[in-house]
């Protein structure tokens, strides 16, 4: 059914239909309406779920694991300053193999503090072991509520899966948006079965402590199973494109790249406004090319060399920085080109840092910059030459 | 009262170590008394089988045989707390020599 949703009411849409049995979230702005949303449905009726109210998003997230530990399907949702609250119990949920799934909403991190979207607060958190998606719009916010769960659970990976939603320019911006049915979702997510459980007929002892002689075991087997999410990524969006029709493209989405001298690598809802441009810039002879990355992990390495090899230019704008270095998006991206022998010149342009406007003339200029060889190697939008040094 | 033995620790290989991190309950390898400085000491005239250590115990290492609480030195780490919760009076600390 089409319906008029912002980001975030299509992403409770999308959590309704996968029918989780425990939601535990403490609400921030502005993730706040996917738990208003979700405490609605439960309350109506039409989501048969255990709403717990906890008092922080450290208990938000520990909640959701004691829930995964007694074999059910676990929800919760956070942004900004909630992430880092619960950072500790990530690396708990995903060193614990519980496929839990989080909506995170972007937003920047304090001080000065700010409720508006960046993507450092996830991008700070990409060691945790989690799977981190990247929406670009509502209809895609939706989708991955769906196909996050199916990823996450699936026997051979059984990792946590993060969903991130630019805050407002996503959460809040409404779309038109095909909610499916519920019968089609059940034939889409089986319903959640683990062996990974507290259980009368087995007894477990769950969640201890490892030494020195297995501890790296239990990482290497934590980080082998991120891998193994990749032919799972594609199997899901096989079988969503069977039952619903729309067809995803994996770890990324290219756009005009095949024969593009010049691409923009991002992420998240600035793509489509990217995407604009660069057919701006076809009509004038410029032959431009958007890469937008889907899966920051697990990564998309050899995806974006292979994409990019062809290029004169490359540039990788987003809405990070990792201060004392370069935006940790560009860091990812250059270490796959070098690791694949990729030369392509690659330029780093931080915006959008605490819900800053990324315009339209901005991209124009990213393109201009790397196509006339007068970018820097990591360029600051908005602040001007001699002030960026 | 089912308690798990101590048993021979395994060596782990690869193969052996889960995916997730958890294991069958009660592998139990090693004792862990060594950082006690008081041990609790049972009257068997004054105990009066009331069963409160045995519920307050944090590591589960009492157990009442006979209607008496029976300590478990392999695991009890002397925090005291059920000399402290004991209303007869009947378990007294003891400086370990």
């Amino acid at each position: 059914m089409e319906k008029f949703l912002s980001g975030d009411e299509a992403f409770a849409e999308g959590i309704r239909l996968a029918c989780p049995e425990v939601i535990s979230a403490y609400p921030i702005t502005p993730q706040t309406i996917v738990v208003e949303k979700l405490s609605e449905m439960v309350e109506d009726g039409s989501l048969d779920a255990e709403f717990i109210h906890v008092e922080s998003e450290h208990s938000a997230l520990s909640c959701a694991m004691g829930a995964s530990a007694a074999g059910v399907r676990a929800f919760t949702a956070t942004s900004s300053q909630g992430l880092l609250y619960m950072a500790e119990c990530l690396y708990y949920a995903s060193g614990g193999r519980f496929p839990i799934v989080m909506m995170n909403a972007n937003r920047s991190t304090a001080l000065p503090w700010n409720i508006y979207g960046d993507q450092r607060d996830s991008l700070s958190q990409l060691d945790s072991g989690w799977i981190q998606a990247y929406a670009e719009n509502a209809q895609e916010s939706l989708d991955l509520a769906l196909m996050s769960y199916y990823i996450a659970e699936h026997k051979t990976v059984s990792t946590p899966f993060m969903v991130n939603l630019d805050g407002f320019i996503l959460t809040h911006t409404y779309e038109q948006v095909d909610v499916p049915e519920p019968e089609q979702a059940k034939k889409f997510l089986p319903p959640y079965e683990t062996e990974n459980k507290l259980d009368l007929d087995n007894p477990k002892n769950m969640a201890f402590s490892a030494g020195p002689d297995t501890n790296y075991i239990f990482k290497y087997k934590e980080h082998a199973a991120m891998f193994r999410a990749i032919p799972v990524i594609r199997e899901a969006e096989a079988k969503f494109a069977e039952i619903f029709g729309r067809q995803y493209t994996g770890l990324t989405d290219a756009y005009k790249t095949e024969d593009a001298e010049y691409i923009l690598i991002t992420l998240g809802s600035i793509a489509g406004l990217c995407r604009e441009i660069a057919d701006t810039l076809r009509e004038k002879g410029i032959k431009a090319g958007v890469l937008r990355i889907r899966y920051m992990r697990p990564f998309p390495a050899e995806e974006i060399a292979e994409t990019v090899k062809q290029a004169k230019a490359v540039a990788v704008l987003e809405k990070d920085i990792s201060f004392g270095n370069e935006g940790t998006v560009f860091t990812n991206v250059n270490s796959a080109l070098h690791s694949a022998g990729v030369t392509v010149p690659a330029y780093n342009f931080i915006g959008g840092l605490g819900g800053r406007n990324i315009s339209h003339q901005n991209i124009i200029e990213i393109f201009e910059k790397i196509q006339s060889g007068t970018a820097s190697r990591v360029n600051f939008i908005g602040i001007e030459e001699g002030e960026n040094s | 009262m089912i308690k798990p033995t101590v048993r021979e620790k395994k060596v782990f290989g690869f193969a052996d170590v889960p995916e997730d991190t958890s294991f069958e309950a009660g592998y139990l390898v090693s004792v862990n008394s060594g950082w006690r400085s008081i041990r609790p000491v049972v009257s068997t005239e004054k105990c009066i089988g009331c069963m409160q250590c045995y519920l307050y115990c944090p590591d589960g290492v009492i157990s009442i045989q006979e209607n008496k609480a029976v300590i478990d030195y392999d695991f009890c780490k002397g925090c005291g707390i059920c000399s402290k919760i004991c209303k007869p009076g009947a378990i007294g600390m003891e400086r370990e020599r």
